[in-house]
């Protein structure tokens, strides 16, 4: 098992080191010198000259990278230019925001994507399966920030129940804090829902006709028992993998659903970033998500190791 | 007797079935993607043939028609510069459905050469793209759409681009690891043995062989571009105003969800509609593809 994990370690290496690439090499596509770009409407020659030797952009690009790949390893991300504050500050200022957004979608998408899909397969055939396929196909077709918008407009203008924008946090006020989420949560859950039900669905049918299912009903167990005990069990692993990688996802989802609801997390980070053309910030925020979709996908590996017996040996 | 007779006749025609036309056949078994088709048709014709049938100009504004709820003159209603939603929803169908295409032709277009040379060359060829692959992979999608969109610059043609890009590694992972499975075959051996040039077995009996698998893997790319330019629009960093997509005329809708709640229906409506088609075809085109299916 142990060969198996370090394998994949090993093998994780070139890609993060093409992803470091790929984010260090956003800041040459923009048009022009970075450093006048940095120094903005002051075209002071001297100031320029100065951003240039702070960024190490009067060196060769190779060694460029270099530079900023120690930083990064040391944890410097940069410094934001607009709110003159270290980009490794605002992204841990921000991330726990998105994650408490991330895992409650996910608690949605598990309990609707995953309900439905057993539900589906346990059916299969029925008006309640092809009800449910049609649902789950409406759930990953929905574009999330039309979703937000028609829920705001439902929940929040016509029957005035939750905020519309607006965050609060579970450590100040509990309640409030999951008024303020429950809307983002289920519109970021909506689509992972889909996809997992889609796979539960799948998964479930061929637990259902295995032969171990089979011996279990010969037994003569009750259809909950063979269901629950025997056919789910076995389905559910390769689903909560999949959760595992779809958090990545939501990360992305984040983006657009935060600045519908106006809630400070990483999403909001990065557009604001964007706008303000704070371009340390958009490189620290893609870096970030992508050591946290790496390392996700890493844990569902190992995870996946250690429930399935036939690759632990 | 008749039948009989009439089954070596009905299997012989089977067995001389074109490819494409069992995959017409098994297609117009499917009523929901054979929909789905029409919908889309009809969607591209109104792209296409939009200052034909658009009501009105869809930039010019009246200050008279500001925030007009759905009436027998404008049947979507009318936006913040009393704009008519219908003729912006038409021409809309332009930014997001070329968006959609061409940002899956772009990804097609360096996303297939890459998967072809990955998984025939093999060795560090395939594995430096592979691991790029993965890499890119490990970024999420409209995260680094949007910062790519953003170090490109707002435009429509920019947000195609940053599309096109980000979904490249979709193609070059299927496409490399289709090659690897066919040119193990038999018949690739052959071309090889008889002295075919690389490019001429990739060109010509490997890439038709990964044809139908590309095909509705585009076409469900075409639905997540869609979704996507629609994202960069509604962000400010797809189609610039004053001209429509439908992303950012949800963008102004938000601001007006009090008083003009239709101003964010429509144009959110017509997304979903695209969306749901393109998933629809994809899925039944998969089934229609699949060789194991009858």
């Amino acid at each position: 098992m142990f060969t198996l994990i370090s394998k994949r370690l090993i093998q994780l290496l070139p890609t993060v080191f093409f992803v470091s690439v790929i984010i260090f090499s956003l800041q040459h596509l923009l048009p022009g010198d970075p450093a006048m770009i940095m120094a903005g409407e002051d075209n002071d020659p001297a100031v320029i000259a100065q951003i240039r030797a702070q960024y190490h952009l009067d060196q060769p690009i190779p060694v460029q990278y270099l530079f900023w790949i120690k930083g990064v390893l040391s944890g410097n991300l940069g410094e934001s230019m607009r709110l003159k504050v270290a980009v490794s500050e605002l992204v841990t200022t921000k991330l726990p925001v998105t994650l408490q957004l991330a895992l409650m979608a996910m608690i949605i998408a598990l309990v609707i994507g995953v309900g439905l899909g057993i539900l589906s397969a346990v059916y299969k055939g029925r008006a309640l399966d092809s009800l449910v396929n049609v649902l789950g196909l409406i759930g990953i077709s929905t574009p999330n920030f039309w979703l937000g918008i028609m829920l705001i407009f439902l929940f929040s203008v016509e029957l005035g129940w939750l905020p519309a924008s607006g965050y609060v946090s579970p450590f100040e006020d509990f309640w409030q804090s999951m008024r303020t989420t429950i809307m983002p949560a289920f519109v970021l859950g909506n689509a992972i829902a889909g996809v997992l039900m889609r796979h539960t669905r799948g998964a479930m049918l061929q637990a259902l006709s295995s032969d171990y299912v089979r011996t279990a009903r010969a037994k003569g167990l009750s259809e909950r028992v063979v269901v629950i005990k025997h056919a789910m069990r076995n389905a559910l692993t390769p689903v909560i993998t999949l959760g595992a990688l779809e958090f990545g996802t939501l990360l992305s989802g984040a983006v657009l659903t935060e600045q519908i609801f106006t809630i400070p997390g990483f999403g909001k980070l990065i557009v604001d970033a964007v706008f303000n053309r704070d371009y340390a910030v958009v490189q620290g925020v893609v870096l970030v998500t992508a050591s946290t979709y790496i390392l996700l996908n890493l844990l569902a590996d190992i995870g996946y190791i250690l429930v399935n017996p036939r690759l632990r040996d | 007797m008749s039948t009989q007779a009439s089954s070596p006749q009905t299997s012989t025609a089977l067995t001389l079935e074109s490819p494409t036309a069992r995959a017409w056949r098994r297609l117009k078994a499917r009523p929901s993607a054979l929909i789905a088709l029409a919908v889309i048709v009809l969607l591209i014709g109104m792209a296409v043939f939009a200052p034909l049938i658009a009501p009105y100009d869809p930039i010019k504004q009246n200050y008279m028609l500001v925030r007009k709820a759905p009436s027998w003159m404008h049947w979507m209603g009318t936006d913040e510069v009393g704009r008519d939603l219908l003729a912006r929803v038409i021409w809309g169908a332009r930014a997001s459905l070329s968006a959609g295409v061409i940002s899956v032709g772009i990804a097609l277009l360096i996303g297939v050469p890459l998967g072809l040379i990955a998984g025939y060359r093999g060795g560090w060829t395939d594995m430096l793209i592979s691991r790029f692959t993965d890499a890119m992979l490990a970024c999420p999608f409209l995260i680094l759409a949007i910062a790519l969109a953003a170090f490109l610059g707002p435009s429509l043609g920019n947000a195609m681009i940053a599309i096109g890009i980000t979904a490249t590694p979709i193609f070059v992972r299927l496409t490399r690891g289709q090659t690897l499975a066919i040119k193990t075959e038999d018949y690739i051996e052959a071309a090889r043995a008889v002295g075919n040039p690389v490019h001429r077995i990739a060109l010509r009996h490997i890439l038709p062989n990964v044809l139908p698998s590309l095909l509705v893997q585009a076409t469900l790319t075409v639905a997540t571009a869609i979704i996507a330019e629609a994202s960069l629009s509604f962000l400010g960093l797809g189609q610039q105003p004053p001209l429509p997509s439908w992303g950012s005329m949800l963008n102004s809708a938000q601001r007006f969800l009090t008083n003009a709640p239709w101003m964010a229906i429509w144009p959110g409506l017509a997304i979903f509609v695209s969306v749901i088609c393109f998933n629809l075809l994809g899925d039944g085109l998969r089934d229609a593809l699949d060789p194991r299916s009858k």
